[in-house]
Formats: structure tokens, C-alpha cells, sequence
């Protein structure tokens, strides 16, 4: 089961690939119109998908629980910000002894650092700078 | 000693002019531009503008050789983070975390975030204290020593009413250290001495043992 914490950009469109992919999907966030984005551009809904959904705050016990993270194989911390994300993301590795836990992290240096400690992060940030980084360096060629 | 200081909220600005007051080296960061703006006419070089869970930030203010870092502001994550790194990365010996919502509280232990305040959990341990008829109240608990001392006010008919200390076949890892009896001064018991009902009773204690001391002396949780 992967349960998926921020239903933002991410986090949606990471849950709605799982789900096509054959998992069983699980999404907490704390904005019930975040639900939309899960629907949008699906034939049915998020629900006759198969697709779980709760309303709650992350680094609520009660509200990660609702969301099944005691089911939870892979974990995915994807809300806005990254200090919720890196501390849920704690929450579910240490807490809840999830296997697989993987934090989006914007600031590259924290997301270096986490992933010095264990954390499997992500980091967009980084990724976007690289690219820059090409683009730059091949028309200068 | 030198101290710093995230948040420059009502706790954060005063806890640095005091500090400051007393003589301490201080660098207090804000990461809201008017906030800093406004502090900066006060305190000058003494405050830092950024966000305080960057790491950049907290090498700028000279985290590698703060003797203290104590993280104040009014986000519990921010909170935990900044003395996470400032224990693990940076190595400082002694935090301090603000907790500002109760039910967080368990994510500062997980962490290892110690000791985190809740101001919130100080005033109802002071509300409890004054309450009476409360059964037990915690008035110490030391995490990391693995011990805790709470004040519990002896029952009519408890198994302890009556008994004298030697009597009362307490568990290995706890201690009366205090009876208080009612309209009396405390004083520090011998083995022979007798517990009256409605005395009140310090014991400190390892941790888990509370439901058998509340055993002895309040087995229905609370008198009145």
C-alpha cells in the first residue's frame, strides 16, 4: 500500500500514477478540495478507482493513522512544506517502522543532509538547477 | 556563553534581551521581514534576517560554536527541525524547543528534542496543583534519567492510610522523599513513619510505576 501525505501538484499526480499502476493508493490531506485534483482528468472518480482518501493534518497521529499508515509499504511525504514533510517523514520511519519512506525536499541542502541520515529524499529543486545547468552548457557549445 | 535564538515572536525577543541583560553573546534570527526590520531598530547586530530551518542560516548566525540553540518560533516542525540539526549536524551540547501545540509533544521525544516547553502543559500542571481532589500530579519528569517525581494525596482507605513507610511494600525504583500532612509543613519521612490519609506524598519514581504507587495510596484515582 502506498500512502501519499500532500495532495498538491505532487503528490496528486504521484498517487493517481500508482494507482494506474496497480497499487493500493492511500492520500491524507488537510484541504478537502485537494480532492478535486485527483479527479481531474480520471474517467471516474478517485473513489470507484479504488483510491483512498482522507481529510486531516499530517503530523496528526490520529489523522495518519485514518489514512492506514499501519498498512503503509511505501510512504510519500509531498505537501508544500518541506519542514512538515521531513518531520512526517521521521514520524512514519521511526514511529510506524515503514519500509520504504520518501520525502519531497526543496532545499537542497537539507535534502542532502537528510539523505546523509537515512531519509530517501527528493529534491526538485536540485533536479531543476541541473537541467538549467545542461540547457546552458550545451547552447554555449 | 553564546545563544542562539529562532523566533523573534513575544517569547523569542524577550528571552534575548534578557539574555543580553545578563551579559550573554546573542544572535536572534526572524525570517519575517517587517518583524526583523522592527527588531533590528532595537537589538542591531544582535539579530539575523532568514529562516532559521536553512542551514546557511544557521551557519551565518555561527551555529558550530553556540553553546545553546534555542528555537522558539510558532511552528512545532520548525521547532523540532532547527534542534535536530543543531544537535546532530551541528553538534551543539545543550537546545531548548518551544512546543507550542500539547499533542506535539510526543514528536519532540521521538526526535530526541529535549527539553521541549509547552506552555501550555506548564499552566495545567500549575491548574492541577491547585485543584484539589486531583489525585496525582507529575512534578517532575526527567526523560533521559529515566525518573519522575509526582505529588499523589493519600485516600481515606487507601492500602497506605495508616501504614508506616516500611509497611508499604512500595516497588523496587520508587522512594517517598516528602509527606506534606494536610494544614502541616512537609518533611522528609523516615521508615517508621506513618501515613495519614489526606497527607499529600511526594515519591519519585522510574517511569511506568505510577499505576502501582496510585495503587497504594489513591486507588480510585482521586479523593474529595
Amino acid at each position: 500500500m502506498v500512502l501519499v501525505v500532500g495532495a498538491g501538484r505532487v503528490g496528486a499526480a504521484v498517487a493517481k500514477s500508482a494507482l494506474a499502476a496497480g497499487h493500493t493508493v492511500s492520500v491524507l490531506d488537510e484541504d478537502p478540495l485537494s480532492h478535486e485534483r485527483l479527479d481531474a482528468g480520471q474517467p471516474t472518480s478517485w473513489e470507484d478507482s479504488g483510491g483512498r482518501f482522507t481529510v486531516g493534518t499530517a503530523i496528526e497521529i490520529d489523522a495518519l493513522l485514518a489514512a492506514g499508515i499501519e498498512d503503509a509499504d511505501i510512504f510519500i511525504a509531498a505537501t508544500r512544506g518541506d519542514n512538515t514533510n521531513i518531520l512526517v517523514a521521521q514520524i512514519a520511519q521511526r514511529r510506524f517502522d515503514v519500509s520504504h519512506v520518501i520525502v519531497r525536499v526543496l532545499d537542497p541542502a537539507r535534502s542532502d543532509w537528510y539523505g546523509e541520515q537515512g531519509l530517501h529524499t527528493i529534491c526538485a529543486v536540485k533536479l531543476g538547477i541541473a537541467l538549467f545547468q545542461e540547457a546552458i552548457e550545451e547552447i554555449a557549445s | 556563553m553564546y545563544v542562539i535564538v529562532v523566533g523573534g515572536g513575544k517569547v523569542g525577543l524577550n528571552l534575548a534581551r534578557e539574555l543580553i541583560r545578563n551579559g550573554q553573546e546573542v544572535t536572534l534570527i526572524e525570517q519575517e521581514r517587517r518583524a526583523y526590520l522592527r527588531i533590528e531598530q532595537e537589538l542591531e547586530h544582535a539579530v539575523q534576517y532568514g529562516d532559521g530551518t536553512e542551514l546557511w542560516v544557521l551557519e551565518r548566525a555561527g551555529i558550530q560554536r553556540a553553546d545553546l540553540v534555542v528555537a522558539v518560533t510558532g511552528d512545532d516542525e520548525d521547532n523540532i527541525l532547527i534542534c535536530q540539526v543543531a544537535k546532530e549536524k551541528y553538534l551543539c551540547d545543550r537546545i531548548i524547543a518551544r512546543c507550542n501545540n500539547p499533542r506535539n509533544l510526543q514528536h519532540f521525544k521521538l526526535l530526541g528534542v529535549q527539553p521541549a516547553v509547552s506552555a501550555t502543559d506548564l499552566i495545567l500542571n500549575l491548574i492541577e496543583h491547585e485543584v484539589p481532589g486531583h489525585g496525582l500530579v507529575h512534578l517532575l519528569d526527567l526523560p533521559d534519567e529515566e525518573l519522575e517525581i509526582i505529588e499523589v494525596e493519600v485516600t481515606d482507605g487507601a492500602p497506605a492510610a495508616g501504614q508506616r513507610i516500611s509497611e508499604l511494600g512500595l516497588p523496587e525504583g520508587s522512594l517517598v522523599i516528602s509527606v506534606l500532612p494536610p494544614g502541616k509543613v512537609g518533611f522528609v519521612p523516615k521508615a517508621d513513619t506513618l501515613i495519614e490519609a489526606g497527607s499529600e506524598v511526594l515519591v519519585v519514581l522510574d517511569p511506568g510505576l505510577e499505576p502501582q504507587i496510585m495503587a497504594k495510596f489513591a486507588p480510585n484515582g482521586s479523593s474529595s
